[in-house]
């Protein structure tokens, strides 16, 4: 029951959300810094674009699809990270890599030399880009070795909110990092759905099967496995509460990535006779059992 | 479907000649397909550790030498049983020895997070490097995308064979050329310009991320005067890592890197350069 002091819009208007994805990723980037607290660092205008793809006919972008924003989150300096998903597929080259390494390598001076400094990296990516190929792969190796360093002194939260998902290296990057939040639509895997489908045809992995694709890497089947720290609406405000909430947790005393034993007893459980039931896993695989 | 004879077996005779013994692993829960020893190297003792075929394996998708879920947490286990053993004195080091032919590509991989598997594998060795551990990648077949990742890509020091077998690269060729939509000929004429592209380990070399390219009489049989440069060559890159910085920093700062990764250090610098002026 609704009374009369009510506002009409509330009583008869559905909640409107403020969609994150629909955003671009300069615009994704800045929706989490405090007001007129930021600035771009190697922005469009510094032209620092990849020197490989004009050779393959491919058009480069003067920020090579990776935005990085320096400022405060709640008073706290913080580096925002995000890869565009509209160019190259979000995918990462030597430039957008070299970007990606050296802010995490300078968070993690600063805060050595006593300047608090976070990182939150939004990756909306493919993975390696083929026309960089070495150089990609190469740049996930160094961004994986300086985020473990920064780790240790700084919280460092991922975001996977969609479409493009997080697939490829940048998905290990997503493991490693202190905290990851997805949305219902981000999806995280190491291999694409196609790149299995193309591997070991179509009964392996049918790559047009949506609800299979979300069922193994959608964000609520990560974050009911205990994969994903938060599980967010596609929605701004939401996601920027989500984000401020586990940089104030800090540092955490135990990383997914060090439970070795754990997750070797959880592989060895599985009967491998069959494909696994990704509602099954939940069960087993429940984020309460897990750190 | 390949056969069993061709499968890649360089990393078990390279690894069988170095450690001199099979490798077999003493922990119940290991896969056969990882190969884990304790051997001396240049007055030390250090441990080795390999990916090979196993036709048996329990995941359907990791039988032909391609680094799943089992042997992904098993090489973290022997990088972190070295980690905590470590008393006093050097730390010890610790030698991947490289013929991985991809990830296990598979929907039971997916399904149990095998993203997570090789984080667990490549923290487990970066951990190892950041604690003075140093670790030498002995690239001897292949090297792909997310396999070299989870094993052998955050070594201290690379080493390869310069040898056609040898490759280094983010995907295979057929697939790099499908996903990129152009023909393996189209692919092969692109990359005598594109360095990154290229799947010469000769190119790969130019890059600056490669401490040693090794000479080997042949690289599918080990020769005892081979065995003895190899050994010798592993040994220097123990030093070398021991006298260095912990971090990845000598693959961008090496002389090669100087010509080859010009955007990356011009990257590094305007960063750095802009991170200072900001607040």
């Amino acid at each position: 029951m609704t009374t009369s002091t009510e506002p009409l819009s509330s009583v008869h208007m559905p909640k409107r959300r403020d969609s994150f994805i629909e955003l671009n990723g300069r615009e994704r980037a800045l929706v989490f810094c405090d007001l007129d607290s930021w600035r771009e660092l190697l922005g469009p205008f510094d032209r620092l674009e990849s020197p490989w793809l004009l050779p393959q006919n491919v058009t480069p972008q003067a920020d090579d699809g990776c935005i990085v924003i320096k400022g405060k989150i709640d008073g706290v300096s913080t580096v925002v990270v995000s890869m565009e998903p509209a160019f190259q597929g979000g995918s990462l080259g030597e430039v957008s890599g070299a970007k990606i390494c050296a802010a995490l390598d300078l968070a993690c001076r600063d805060n050595e030399n006593g300047i608090q400094t976070n990182a939150v990296l939004l990756l909306e990516t493919g993975g390696v880009r083929l026309t960089e190929a070495n150089l990609g792969l190469a740049a996930v190796a160094e961004i994986i070795s300086s985020l473990l360093s920064l780790r240790q002194l700084a919280p460092i939260v991922c975001l996977t909110a969609g479409t493009v998902g997080c697939f490829g290296g940048m998905s290990l990057v997503a493991a490693l990092s202190s905290y990851m939040v997805m949305t219902v639509e981000g999806r995280l895997g190491l291999n694409g759905p196609e790149v299995i489908e193309q591997e070991h045809g179509v009964e392996e992995f049918d790559s047009k099967d949506r609800a299979l694709i979300w069922a193994i890497d959608g964000g609520e089947q990560r974050y009911a496995t205990g994969l994903a720290d938060a599980l967010v609406q596609d929605d701004v405000g939401e996601i920027r509460q989500a984000v401020r909430g586990l940089l104030k947790a800090g540092v955490p005393s135990v990383y997914r990535s060090a439970q070795v034993d754990l997750y070797r007893k959880r592989i060895a459980a599985l009967d491998t006779a069959q494909q696994f039931n990704p509602e099954d896993l939940r069960k087993t695989w429940h984020r309460e059992n897990t750190k | 479907m390949s056969t069993d004879s061709n499968l890649s077996t360089r990393g078990r005779l390279w690894f069988e000649a170095l450690a001199g013994q099979s490798g077999k692993s003493s922990d119940a829960r290991d896969p056969d397909s990882v190969l884990v020893a304790d051997a001396p190297l240049g007055g030390a003792q250090a441990r080795f550790l390999c990916v090979v075929p196993d036709a048996q394996a329990r995941f359907p998708r990791a039988r032909e030498g391609e680094v799943g879920l089992e042997e992904a947490y098993a090489l973290a286990t022997h990088v972190r049983e070295v980690i905590d053993s470590h008393k006093s004195g050097d730390r010890r080091p610790i030698i991947a020895i490289v013929d991985v032919k991809s990830q296990a590509y598979g929907r039971r991989e997916e399904t149990a997070a095998i993203h997570l598997a090789a984080a667990v594998a490549a923290d487990a060795y970066a951990s190892a490097r950041m604690l003075g551990h140093p670790v030498i990648a002995l690239v001897v077949g292949q090297a792909l995308s997310g396999a070299f990742l989870t094993h052998g890509y955050q070594a201290n020091r690379i080493l390869a064979f310069d040898d056609p077998g040898v490759i280094i690269h983010a995907m295979h060729k057929e697939a790099a050329a499908r996903v990129t939509r152009r023909t393996v000929a189209e692919l092969d004429k692109l990359a005598e310009t594109i360095v990154p592209l290229s799947y010469d380990i000769k190119d790969y070399a130019k890059l600056g991320i490669l401490y040693d390219l090794l000479k080997v009489t042949d690289a599918d049989k080990p020769q005892p005067a081979d065995l003895e440069l190899v050994k010798a060559r592993i040994s220097a890159a123990v030093d070398d890592a021991r006298r260095g910085p912990k971090d990845l920093s000598c693959r961008w700062l090496s002389a090669a890197a100087a010509t080859t990764r010009q955007a990356t250090l011009k990257t590094r610098e305007a960063m750095f350069s802009q991170w200072s002026q900001s607040n």
